[in-house]
């Protein structure tokens, strides 16, 4: 049973004052969620009672933060459904999933000639690494554009998606538009024309089942920060052919079998890609975090986010001047709306919300090419959660209200 | 702090900028954004025979702060030659805008001061830049 109330006492930071006197409302978990009890204390009781290094010690401490990093990435494995552990490539976070992916199997894979197609609606992360190897290699990055109502142009791929195209990476979700696009059905599209695929999965993970082979996706980056988890770590997923032939990224140790003055060779996956000491405190933070979202049930989780941003959707767009970005039907998007009010910059709407206590995110929200092609240089966005209740959507649109007043509007 | 940054003079510059427009010619124009947040300002100057500002004009998008700062700060260095706005600092803002700023915000309040001082210093502008390249 799904009790919202039961939910935010797994959240310490949620008892917080905003400011003195001030209750905190937290709407941007889209930006960085907020942490259970479970996750704070499997980190602190690493640090408190086995901090070792991992992969090396032959002793109980190394033992121990070996066996808990390993079952965290495990645990992760499973949450996605991936075939093995090892196809789980633990990072810094999403962004340097993308990166990993660039440098590798790009600089190895793309030559003048071929293209990279990513999306207009995508996270920096999923263009600025393909513009940087596009460079390098000579290949093409295209885009393929979003339509009035913040959903990809499905009409515009087949012109897009060609034998010329190496790869399609793309958002399972927007970050900005809140759009969930059909992964699945872009993934058959990508591989009929011979082309891998790359998902940006840091909206997605956290808020709903993926389930990596069913999506038949060749890789996928998330982020632990978005997902409950700490900061300082994240995921590649691959499948297993393509890691192992893929060269490693960083040099090291632990990515390396031997070494000789002369020459290395590589160690098995998903060591390969992970050289020297990893985020161990991070990495069994994220294993908490999935125990924890698992326990609560990420159908539960799905579920309680399509009703408040049903909720949100009419409660905001009495606010007069609000437009919402994005699709119109909450069952097309994930947990976050972002909106403008005409005569209120992003910036000032934030300060404003900020007095009452509510943290939203203003700005281009890291996707410039998305809002030049709006025509707006910012956008405000909130964002939800397990613990988001229909009384803080409430005291948003209040807020909203006394900050128009403030603007004379 | 958010409604006392709030305070009347700064929402009347809001809605009636001073010094808002263009000037064409101009003896140095500049443009810059604040990556942050896409705020954007332009300013252009004309300096008289003295070696002293003239004449100035902004224009831009961009939150209240970044706006009524650009106002403010235009119509403060009339009369001030080059090396006296190369010697403006941060601090000649926040006593000009005379409310609390939180740390983000300082770079909203700061962004027409450092168009100004990039104009002065002769720096190229972005757009001349890409001409040249």
């Amino acid at each position: 049973m799904f009790d919202v109330n039961e939910i935010r006492k797994d959240f310490p930071i949620l008892a917080e004052e905003a400011h003195a006197g001030v209750p905190l409302v937290y709407l941007d978990s889209a930006a960085s969620s907020q942490k259970p009890t479970a996750v704070i204390d499997a980190m602190n009781n690493y640090y408190r009672r086995y901090n070792a290094n991992v992969h090396r010690g032959i002793h109980r401490l190394s033992e121990d933060a070996t066996n808990a990093y390993e079952d965290a990435r495990r645990r992760v494995s499973e949450f996605i459904h991936s075939p093995s552990p090892e196809q789980v490539i633990l990072v810094r976070n999403a962004t340097e999933g993308m990166n990993l992916l660039a440098y590798t199997w790009g600089i190895a894979n793309l030559r003048p000639g071929d293209e990279v197609l990513t999306t207009e609606m995508e996270h920096h992360a999923n263009i600025v690494p393909w513009q940087m190897i596009c460079e390098m290699t000579g290949a093409t990055l295209r885009y393929v554009s979003f339509t009035e109502d913040g959903l990809l142009d499905m009409d515009a791929l087949p012109d897009l998606l060609t034998e010329k195209t190496k790869l399609f990476a793309f958002t399972a979700a927007s970050n900005v538009f809140g759009t969930i696009n059909p992964v699945k059905e872009l993934v058959a599209k990508a591989h009929a024309v011979g082309a891998l695929t790359a998902v940006d999965a840091a909206q997605s993970v956290p808020h709903s089942i993926v389930d990596v082979q069913d999506l038949n996706c060749d890789f996928l980056v998330f982020s632990s920060h978005k997902m409950c988890g700490p900061t300082g770590m994240g995921v590649l997923y691959g499948k297993r052919e393509l890691l192992e032939a893929m060269p490693p990224f960083m040099g090291g140790g632990d990515m390396i079998r031997r070494v000789s003055m002369e020459k290395s060779t590589w160690n098995d996956l998903p060591y390969k890609f992970e050289a020297g000491t990893p985020s161990i405190a991070e990495g069994i933070g994220l294993g908490a975090a999935v125990d924890y979202l698992n326990q609560v049930g990420m159908d539960n989780i799905h579920h309680h986010e399509q009703l408040i941003t049903r909720y949100a959707l009419e409660a905001m767009s009495e606010v007069p001047g609000l437009k919402i970005m994005g699709p119109k039907q909450a069952e097309l998007r994930g947990g976050l709306v972002s909106f403008t009010v005409d005569g209120l910059h992003p910036h000032d709407i934030a300060q404003l919300l900020d007095g009452d206590g509510i943290a939203v995110r203003a700005g281009h929200h890291c996707a410039m090419p998305l809002h030049k092609k709006l025509g707006i240089g910012a956008s405000a966005r909130a964002s939800f959660y397990l613990h988001t209740t229909t009384e803080e959507v409430d005291l948003l649109v209040a807020s909203l209200h006394r900050a128009r007043k403030v603007f004379r509007l | 702090m958010s409604m006392q940054m709030y305070r009347e003079q700064i929402l009347d510059l809001y809605e009636n900028p001073l010094n808002h427009g263009a000037l064409d010619p101009h003896d140095f124009s500049y443009e810059e954004d604040n990556p942050l947040c896409g705020d954007v300002i332009k300013i252009d100057v004309r300096m008289g025979e003295d070696g002293r500002v003239t004449e100035v004009a902004w224009s831009g998008d961009g939150c209240a702060i970044s706006q009524a700062s650009a106002s403010l700060v235009t119509e403060e260095i009339k009369g001030l030659t080059l090396e006296e706005i190369k010697k403006l600092d941060k601090d000649f803002i926040l006593e000009l805008l005379g409310i609390p700023l939180s740390m983000a915000r300082i770079k909203c309040a700061t962004l027409s001061l450092k168009v100004l001082k990039a104009g002065a210093y002769g720096i190229p502008d972005k757009s001349e830049m890409r001409k040249h390249l």
